[in-house]
């Protein structure tokens, strides 16, 4: 038992000194360090790849945004919440609040699930004029990992695209174009699945318009 | 179908081909007789001698009492939060029941999180709380390894090495070193890495958009190679700051398996016993092909709930199809699966895909790789949980042909055989007991998420990931009640210490016996044969302890799906 007393005396300074030690190697001075080469050599992306659009931050090109109006392309459902501004103890649905990322997890049997997939799909066919019955993709009405997935497949954004295109009296052609060139492939044909990022070609159609009306002043 | 089965090949040869020459610098740190200044610098500071050698018994006191010392400190900068720097967001300090549920559960390399990140914790607190306990965990349990292996290599010495050499050395040659190149991968592909909190947008529909920011990557980078788990947001590797791209989600993947892999390799370069490394490694490589081959048929074929609705579940070229709730675009239904596989395998509890929306078969999958807890396995601990099943099988082995059972050249005799079973039963009697505990307890069925088996599910889920030390969850429970968290917290302590102290004993018996020479009656371990038997000891003893608890969750659950009965 005396052996044991003096064997922890003598293990308590090593102990509390570790702590304090590796607390600023490993939780201050690594971080830092990590900081300052990662803003010396890729400071956009260390700051969070903010796109600027007019001279002002318009969102992140990682971040999905709640676009709803007819004339975008619209993300993935969301089941992000944010605090009610009326009544703080409680929540209201936010959708691509990025100041608290979730998810439904709901399960497979969960009616809940299945009733809110019902739902969407009856929006999104009624929303791009698609037939009661038309199959809709499966990204188009699930809810993703973090409510915050900027991006749709080429399925889902192909669905949308007449919808689009009328909106803003754009042949489908220029739209299918800025589609594609917005579509991001597997990673060496292997990693990930091809897929559009619904902000950046959402802003490629808000500048090709404008690009458009200049040309007609001129 | 064919691309994904190429991915995963793919992934695995890498697993495989970085394991290598890991493993040998593992060695190499575990052995070397000589210091490096920052480590005679630190030894100084810590007031240690480097070369005393330490028995079981001082090896896991000074373990358990530096866990200690680093536990309190992380609790205390977690409570007083408000008053340190970096936190313009203002954001207060924890409350103490979850102060100290998140400082025990890093310490312990769980990561079980009842907060989310974002709106929680402060810049501070996310590099000086929490990667700084994430970073010393791994070290613990990599420490814990390396001194059990050591042990089996030792005649008669009790001796298995100095604790604070071996953290010391792993956090200053393998860690930070990894973590910091891991790091800058990550900000270059998207992870921010700032001590700004915050920035906001102004939306193309005129919206705001506040969006969180900070030391993700550094934070990441040991999140992954330390086999932690826990996240800078509450979405994980979901969030698309934490796990930007396809190519991220795999460097994480293989990131998170790196050292659980690479010590098989450890082990055979230490001991030399190449063969036997790679027996290891291949009844690891087994179970988790077998897991992986359950999760994506299971998520790719979706939810047949989302057919009958017209919702396009066929994988094609223009979409990833399969069950898509819960998981993001860019990994798909194949890096999702992998992730899943490998975040349960390797223990470290990352998520990139919400578990809790798995089918019922992809569910089972991280359940049972927890349960078993050695498909890998964590950082150090995962070696010693198969060895634990390894030593169970020679011993079986033994018994049935009438021999005194053997392994690497050391006798095993009741004492350790008695430790073993100790180990073995601590994790089954904590999950199993606990989730008895849980569903008896009044009022329970208000903190689910989901009702029926899944239900069921939910609450054996979070015993079994505290017990395996793992830390994900099925997130639909509501796990912030006083009940969930002590008794979430006691499973966490149970699970890591349980396991490892006993082993811990095992180690420095079998290092005071005598090397026995290899005779033609003994039955040699470094054989596919051997490799076979541990996987069937791990999966019979596996499955008889949990196999009831399962057919009450995923399995019935999975049945109620075909029969389209919801809940």
């Amino acid at each position: 038992m005396n052996d044991t007393n003096t064997s922890i005396r003598s293990l308590l300074r090593p102990a509390i000194a570790s702590a304090v030690l590796f607390m600023l190697l490993t939780g201050l001075a690594y971080p830092l360090v990590t900081t300052a080469a990662a803003n010396l050599l890729l400071p956009w992306r260390a700051q969070g790849s903010l796109v600027q659009h007019d001279g002002r931050v318009i969102g992140s090109a990682l971040l999905g945004q709640a676009f709803t109006a007819p004339r975008y392309f619209h993300p993935r459902p969301s089941v992000t919440q944010a605090a009610d501004p009326k009544d703080p103890s409680k929540t209201v649905d936010a959708p691509y609040n990025a100041e608290l990322s979730a998810a439904s997890n709901d399960g497979s049997t969960n009616r809940k699930l299945i009733d809110a997939v019902a739902g969407r799909a009856r929006a999104y066919r009624s929303e791009n004029g698609l037939a009661a019955n038309a199959p809709v993709p499966v990204d188009a009405v699930t809810a993703s990992g973090s409510g915050l997935d900027p991006e749709i497949s080429l399925a889902n954004a192909e669905l949308q695209l007449p919808r689009v295109a009328a909106q803003r009296g754009l042949p489908q052609a220029e739209v299918e174009r800025l589609l594609n060139e917005h579509t991001a492939a597997r990673v060496f044909g292997l990693f990930g699945v091809p897929r559009v990022n619904v902000l950046e070609l959402n802003l490629a159609l808000d500048t090709l318009a404008r690009e458009g009306q200049h040309g007609t002043k001129s | 179908m064919s691309t994904d089965l190429l991915y995963f090949v793919l992934m695995l040869a890498c697993m495989t081909a970085l394991a290598i020459p890991m493993g040998k610098y593992l060695a190499g740190v575990f052995t070397d007789a000589g210091h490096a200044l920052p480590e005679r610098v630190t030894y100084r500071l810590l007031g240690v001698d480097p070369d005393h050698g330490m028995r079981w018994s001082q090896y896991g006191l000074a373990l358990v009492l530096a866990n200690a010392a680093m536990l309190l400190l992380g609790y205390l900068l977690l409570r007083v939060q408000a008053w340190l720097p970096w936190n313009p967001l203002h954001l207060p300090g924890m409350s103490p029941d979850l102060a100290f549920n998140t400082a025990a559960s890093f310490i312990t390399n769980t990561n079980w999180q009842s907060y989310s990140g974002e709106n929680t914790l402060s810049n501070f607190s996310q590099m000086a709380a929490l990667t700084f306990l994430m970073t010393v965990s791994a070290a613990t349990g990599l420490a814990a390894g390396a001194a059990f292996i050591r042990a089996l290599g030792h005649a008669e010495k009790p001796e298995i090495g100095n604790f604070w050499v071996d953290l010391t050395r792993i956090v200053w040659r393998v860690l930070l070193p990894v973590c910091f190149v891991v790091a800058l991968v990550c900000v270059w592909q998207g992870v921010p890495q700032t001590l700004a909190s915050d920035a906001v947008a102004t939306t193309l529909e005129g919206a705001k958009q506040h969006i969180i920011l900070g030391a993700v990557a550094s934070l990441e980078a040991i999140k992954n190679i330390g086999t932690n788990g826990g996240g800078f947001f509450g979405a994980n590797a979901a969030h698309p700051f934490e796990n930007p791209t396809p190519f991220t989600n795999s460097l994480e993947i293989l990131s998170m398996l790196l050292i659980p892999s690479a010590l098989t390799v450890t082990f055979g370069c230490m001991l030399t016993r190449k063969r036997q490394g790679w027996v290891f490694f291949g009844a690891f490589l087994v179970m988790f092909v077998g897991f992986l081959a359950i999760a994506y048929p299971a998520e790719r074929a979706g939810n047949p709930q989302f057919t009958t609705l017209g919702v396009a579940q066929q994988h094609t070229v223009t979409q990833p199809g399969g069950n898509m709730e819960g998981k993001e675009m860019r990994f798909g239904i194949a890096g999702s699966s992998l992730f899943v596989t490998s975040t349960t395998a390797a223990t470290t509890g990352a998520v990139d895909a919400m578990h809790d929306s798995l089918t019922p078969l992809g569910g089972l999958v991280p359940l049972g790789e927890m349960m078993l807890n050695c498909v890998f396995g964590g950082k150090g601990v995962g070696l010693i949980n198969l060895l634990q099943y390894a030593i169970l099988a020679v011993f079986l082995i033994g018994m049935m042909i009438g021999r005194t059972p053997e392994f690497l050249g050391k006798k095993i005799e009741a004492r350790e055989i008695k430790l073993v079973m100790l180990a073995v039963l601590a994790h089954p009697i904590c999950i199993l007991g606990f989730t008895a505990l849980a569903v008896l307890w009044p009022h329970i069925a208000d903190s689910l998420g989901n009702t029926g088996p899944h239900g069921f599910s939910e609450i054996l889920y979070a015993y079994t990931s505290a017990t395996a030390n793992n830390g994900s969850a099925f997130g639909g429970l509501s796990v912030n009640t006083p009940f969930y968290n002590t008794t979430i917290g006691l499973a966490i302590l149970i699970g890591r210490y349980g396991t490892l102290l006993p082993m811990l004993a095992v180690a420095g018996l079998l290092a005071g016996k005598k090397t026995l020479p290899e005779t033609a009656g003994t039955f040699p371990t470094a054989t596919p044969l051997f490799m076979a038997l541990t996987v069937l000891v791990t999966l019979v003893v596996g499955g008889l302890t949990f196999l009831p608890a399962l057919a009450l969750g995923p399995l019935v659950e999975h049945i109620a799906m075909l029969h389209d009965q919801l809940f």
